[in-house]
């Protein structure tokens, strides 16, 4: 690879050909200010902030964008430099409606820390804001185009990260705005709520559609029994919310917070990771079993159906091929079903007096819990999903130290679960927690991967695919005897989209295939804490394999509550009352991007 | 959803590259005067595109209208020469004859009245262009007689 040599500030520095003037800066330590600019982003160059002063010519160079060139004389910190940031952030600022007092992301908010860091004036030049009425058609995502500075961040993500775009720059010049197609709203196209786009945006123009005040209103009665679940990769986020490092896990602050604000039962959506596990493995062995022993015509590969993100992807996308899709619903609809018919009946509380409240790392899981379907119970199963962030929020307004709680453990009957379940929060992790137990299922012994860790499956390639041979099976399941498995792991929908056009042409090898809609898995969620990198969900990502390893139990068959519900309640993965309460059905959408 | 025919004749002309999106927009609005939602739609899966992508470039351009076109669309230049030579009194007259606002199409569905930015007839002014075709030097009379001319071909 060949080098050029800059100086940035006089400093002497060498990178590699094809960097940019801001990957040479980083690289000696000055810092450049960005507003478009985004590490999981292709290069845009358009809100300028980042200009730099280039010894020799004539304009300013947008750092971000320009390639560092032999012999570069770069100056960062001029008077022409510094001027010309505080004009273009100022005429930023003319075309955003500054609420900073009562602003979702006020404190966390990129324009909002470059305005106050060059002591710019939000009212230098006339205001331009677009002041289109807010969307909040989408039960899961709030766009207001009144915030927006036009940086295309969020068309980026959709188009590169997730392969959908639903977003697109419509118009130009002073008209230019960020539109789904015929400005519909948001409910009404392709968008399938993964929340990508809200990660990325510097401002508060895509937020989630946040519920805090529901939530406050319902622990508040006290005629009603509020329940809450939280999602495996809530637990190695919720701490950047609250000012912690990336990569802690915070699972026992977690459940002595959410006991502070005042939820009447504090249970864990791992448990129905568990449960998921049972369900799903066991369906998957018998399509496997059809398919190879009966000869019938099954759909396969099966593919898991965790992520609402990507079950609307699909819905839009390959409407052909839902019948791919496992039929067991998420961990958190099947929480969602069992809290107000098994937990309320084994604890004596009346399911019409009690409200279920998911912490989940996503935002499509709001549009989840909204579907008409997702009423098993004789109620809504889920009555409200906070985000990571809403839940951060929610503690920070309740005063409560939360880097100094003492750790506390979750209630009973719903809260235990195992290694197998926290590694749903990360890309490969229900497949890794799949094949723990239907391994074992079939052939009685546990997976051949050291400790449990099934490696190939691990990792943040967009695309990961494995085999597992099956050797000395149990007698029942004699049709599998040397049988080898096929398994792929996807996530971002880009990815997603690759595998499904495989499927489509006829030529995928795979036996089961696990997609997550966002990149990293759950721990990269649309509802986690902002911002994201490649670094950040890495660290993530170590977090929840520390989390696994520390577990007593690493297995789903065998947590004793799982263990539990399928004696008293359950009797058999998909039994009857398993279809009734944790098996769904999938609906075909508009095909048309 | 029927096959829209201008578009099956542009794809069939044109191909779905990613480079033929432009002259395969462009032959619609040729032979329909504006793009219909469908119209975006059918484009967005051949091109295996997303429609607001199709949208977004649609809107771009002056010319790719996205909204309701009569079957003659009159764009009178705005831009400053054409403006300086009379340009308010042509609209004026327009107006007058064809009983729209400009942004409007007559009841019949048969003009549209739009301003445009500099078609570089500035030496003429001022100029108007009926679908393709350019008329200079016009006066309220000139323009109103255009008016009936098309009224007549579209008799014919």
């Amino acid at each position: 690879m060949d080098n050029v040599t800059l100086t940035i500030n006089d400093i002497k520095v060498t990178v590699e050909k094809g960097a940019t003037i801001l990957d040479a800066a980083k690289k000696v330590g000055v810092r450049i200010p960005t507003l478009c600019h985004h590490e999981d982003l292709c290069v845009a160059g358009n809100c300028r902030v980042c200009v730099v002063e280039q010894k020799g010519a004539r304009a300013l160079q947008a750092s971000c964008a320009v390639p560092a060139a032999e012999g570069m004389q770069i100056y960062t910190n001029t008077k022409k430099v510094r001027e010309a940031r505080k004009t273009i952030i100022e005429l930023l600022l003319s075309e955003h409606a500054g609420e900073c007092t009562s602003c979702y992301r006020s404190g966390n908010c990129e324009l909002q820390a470059i305005a106050q860091e060059y002591l710019a004036d939000g009212d230098a030049f006339i205001d331009v804001a677009d002041m289109t009425e807010i969307d909040i058609s989408s039960p899961a995502i709030v766009k207001d185009d009144s915030k927006c500075i036009k940086c295309t961040r969020c068309v980026r993500t959709c188009a590169e990260l997730q392969g959908v775009s639903a977003l697109w720059a419509i118009n130009k010049g002073n008209h230019t705005k960020i539109s789904t197609f015929m400005s519909k709203p948001m409910h009404y196209v392709v968008c399938t709520n993964c929340g990508q786009c809200i990660n990325r945006c510097p401002t508060g123009a895509l937020t989630e559609r946040n519920y805090i005040q529901d939530v406050w209103s319902a622990i508040d009665d006290p005629e009603v029994h509020v329940v809450v679940q939280t999602a495996p990769a809530v637990r190695v986020g919720l701490g950047e919310a609250l000012g912690m490092e990336p990569g802690r896990v915070v699972t026992g602050k977690m459940a002595a917070a959410l006991r502070k604000l005042g939820f009447d039962s504090v249970l864990d959506t791992d448990f129905s990771a568990d449960l998921t596990i049972m369900e799903e493995g066991t369906e998957l062995l018998v399509r496997l079993k059809e398919a190879l022993a009966e000869k019938k015509n099954v759909a396969l590969p099966m593919m898991t159906s965790c992520s609402p993100g990507w079950i609307k992807f699909i819905e839009h996308q390959y409407p052909e091929l839902l019948d791919n899709l496992s039929t067991c619903k998420s961990p958190q609809q099947m929480f969602g079903a069992l809290a107000k018919t098994y937990y309320a009946k084994k604890k004596g509380v009346d399911p019409s007096k009690m409200i279920s409240v998911s912490i989940m790392p996503c935002t499509a899981k709001k549009f989840e819990a909204a579907r008409p379907e997702m009423n098993s119970s004789g109620f809504q199963d889920v009555d409200y999903v906070l985000t990571t962030r809403e839940l951060g929020h929610m503690i920070r307004q309740a005063g409560i130290d939360f880097e100094n709680l003492q750790d506390e453990k979750f209630d009973t009957i719903m809260g235990e679960s195992t290694g197998a379940a926290v590694i749903f929060g990360a890309t490969g992790g229900v497949m890794e927690a799949a094949l723990r137990t239907a391994y074992e299922i079939v052939t009685g012994r546990e997976v051949p991967f050291a400790n449990l860790n099934i490696e190939p499956v691990r990792g943040m390639d967009g695309i990961k695919s494995a085999a597992v041979k099956i050797e000395k099976v149990k007698p029942e399941w004699s049709f599998l005897e040397g049988a080898e498995l096929k398994v792929a792991i996807a996530h971002g929908l880009v990815n997603a989209d690759k595998l499904m056009k495989e499927i489509e042409a006829g030529k995928s090898p795979y036996h089961f295939i696990e997609i997550m809609a966002c990149p990293g898995g759950c721990i990269g969620g649309g509802g986690q804490p902002i911002p994201t990198s490649p670094e950040i969900r890495k660290k993530r990502a170590e977090a929840i394999y520390v989390a696994d390893s520390e577990l007593p139990i690493r297995k789903s068959h065998e947590n004793p509550e799982i263990q539990m519900i399928y004696k008293d309640f359950l009797h058999e993965p998909l039994g009857h009352h398993s279809h009734e309460l944790l098996h769904t059905h999938y609906t075909p959408r508009r095909n048309v991007k | 959803m029927t096959p829209n025919k201008a578009f099956s004749e542009a794809i069939n002309k044109h191909g779905v590259s990613r480079d033929s999106l432009l002259p395969v927009l462009q032959y619609v609005i040729s032979k329909e005067q504006w793009l219909k939602e469908e119209t975006m739609e059918e484009v967005a899966k051949a091109f295996g595109m997303s429609a607001a992508e199709v949208y977004g470039v649609a809107t771009f351009y002056s010319f790719l209208d996205t909204e309701p076109r009569g079957r003659y669309v009159i764009r009178v230049c705005r831009t400053i020469s054409c403006d300086m030579a009379g340009k308010k009194e042509i609209i004026e007259s327009l107006k007058n004859e064809l009983r729209v606002k400009t942004g409007e199409t007559t009841p019949d569905g048969m003009f549209t009245l739009l301003e445009t930015n500099c078609m570089g007839w500035c030496h003429k002014g001022p100029a108007m262009l009926v679908n393709d075709d350019v008329f200079t030097e016009l006066t309220p009379d000139k323009a109103v007689a255009v008016i009936q001319e098309y009224r007549e071909k579209s008799k014919q």
